[in-house]
Parts: C-alpha cells; structure tokens; sequence
C-alpha cells in the first residue's frame, strides 16, 4: 500500500450516501428524544394535575417558543417512528439491497418532510 | 459463546435481547402514537374535564404506563448503543449512562403519578 496516499477522514467533506444521513439523523433524533419526552412527560403531568395546570399548559403553547419546542419535539418523533418502521420492513427481509435501502431512505426523509410540515401547519395554523 | 463480548450495562446482556426488547418496545411505542395523534386529531378542542377524564380510563393509564416503561427500555438500549459508539473513556460512559437512568426513572415516578397519584 501507498502510504504516502492523500486520506481523507473529514466528515464534513465526504458526500455522505442518502442511507447515511437517514441512519444518523435516526440516532440523533433519538438522543434528542431523551430530552423530547421529558417535554411531553411534563405536560402530560401539569395538564392532569389540575385545571390550573391544564390551562397553564395551554396557554404556554400560545407563546411563540414553546410552540416552536413542541414543534421541533414533534419533529423528532416523527422522524424517529418513520426511520423505525423502515427497520422493522427490513427485517421483515424486505429491501436488503444496496438501490433498496437508497429507496426507503428516500422514501423516509419524504414521508418525514410531509408529516413533518402537516404537524407545523396543525401547531401554528 | 465463550467469545461473546458481555458488558453489564446493556439491556439483556446480549445483542439479540437488545435487538428484541428494541422492536418490541418499539411497536408499543408506534400504537401509542398513533392513538395518541388520532385523539387530537379527532378532538381538537379538549376541555380540561374530558382530558381528565380520559386519562381516568383503566386502560388508557395502562397503556400510557405500558408506553413509559417502552420508553425507559427503548431509551436505555438506543442509548447505551450511542454511548459504547462515541464515547470511549469508561468514566465518561458510565456518568452519561447514570444521567440516564436517573432520567428514565424520574419520567416513569412523574408518569405513573400523573396517573394515579
């Protein structure tokens, strides 16, 4: 081997294939989520606990941030499902190939995107 | 089997537990979503007393602890995997895994009081 060969290791700078981008934004959906669901256990909690506490919660979801957080909470689960039921097709031994897994990866970071814009337009519309 | 890597802080003990705790919490996770989604779909204008009231239903509070316990192995096995990837140094791996742990017990006590506390 050419040990003198250029080597390249700069992620930023490698064109990352299309099955790539959909594993990684998986994981980091999911490390997201840790703090994502808290958000959700939270209001679960207050909404329950009382009126006061409901109408707290729904109030807080009128403020501008908030609204953008629970967005962006949203987002994430919705992304994580979509890229978990591609695992769950492939292990069903479904698009074990090379141009297969290019196609539901496609295939995931579209129905993420639409579902993704629905719950923004449901949140602020 | 004798050269099988074990490590004390994964789920099962082994990758083929992980990877069926992994789907299985999964699926429970996906119904609970999708019937939670279609509830406010269906209800877009909840009052405080038919919120209470639904989450006063034997089996929804089941199922939202059924769905919070998916979470705590669901996280734990998506976490613990993240960590043994990116981070080596044993310490720093063992305090982030603690952080989450104390994290998923503390959503399971606020849910499961939430509910019937």
């Amino acid at each position: 081997m050419n040990r003198k060969r250029p080597v390249n290791l700069d992620l930023m700078t490698i064109k990352q294939p299309i099955a790539a981008i959909a594993s990684i934004l998986h994981r980091a959906s999911g490390v997201f989520l840790l703090a994502g669901v808290g958000f959700l256990i939270w209001m679960l909690s207050q909404s329950l606990d009382s009126r006061q506490g409901f109408e707290a919660v729904r109030t807080l979801l009128q403020e501008p941030f908030p609204k953008f957080a629970l967005w962006v909470t949203l987002s994430a689960v919705i992304y994580h499902f979509v890229a978990g039921l591609k695992h769950l097709v492939m292990d069903m031994g479904i698009g074990e190939t090379k141009e297969g897994v290019k196609m539901m990866s496609i295939g995931v970071l579209a129905i993420a995107a639409v579902l993704i814009v629905l719950t923004g337009v449901w949140i602020w519309a | 089997m004798g050269m099988m890597v074990r490590n004390v802080t994964n789920w099962g003990r082994s990758g083929l537990s992980d990877w069926l705790v992994q789907r299985m919490s999964a699926v429970v996770l996906a119904a609970y979503t999708v019937f939670l989604a279609s509830v406010f779909v269906q209800h877009p204008d909840l009052t405080f007393a038919e919120w209470h009231a639904f989450f006063d239903i034997t089996w929804v509070k089941l199922f939202t602890l059924l769905t919070v316990l998916a979470v705590v192995g669901h996280a734990w096995i998506g976490l613990w995997t993240v960590a043994t990837d990116y981070i080596k140094p044993a310490f720093a791996r063992f305090f982030f895994l603690i952080v989450v742990g104390i994290t998923l017990f503390v959503y399971l006590v606020t849910t499961a009081t939430a509910l019937w506390g």
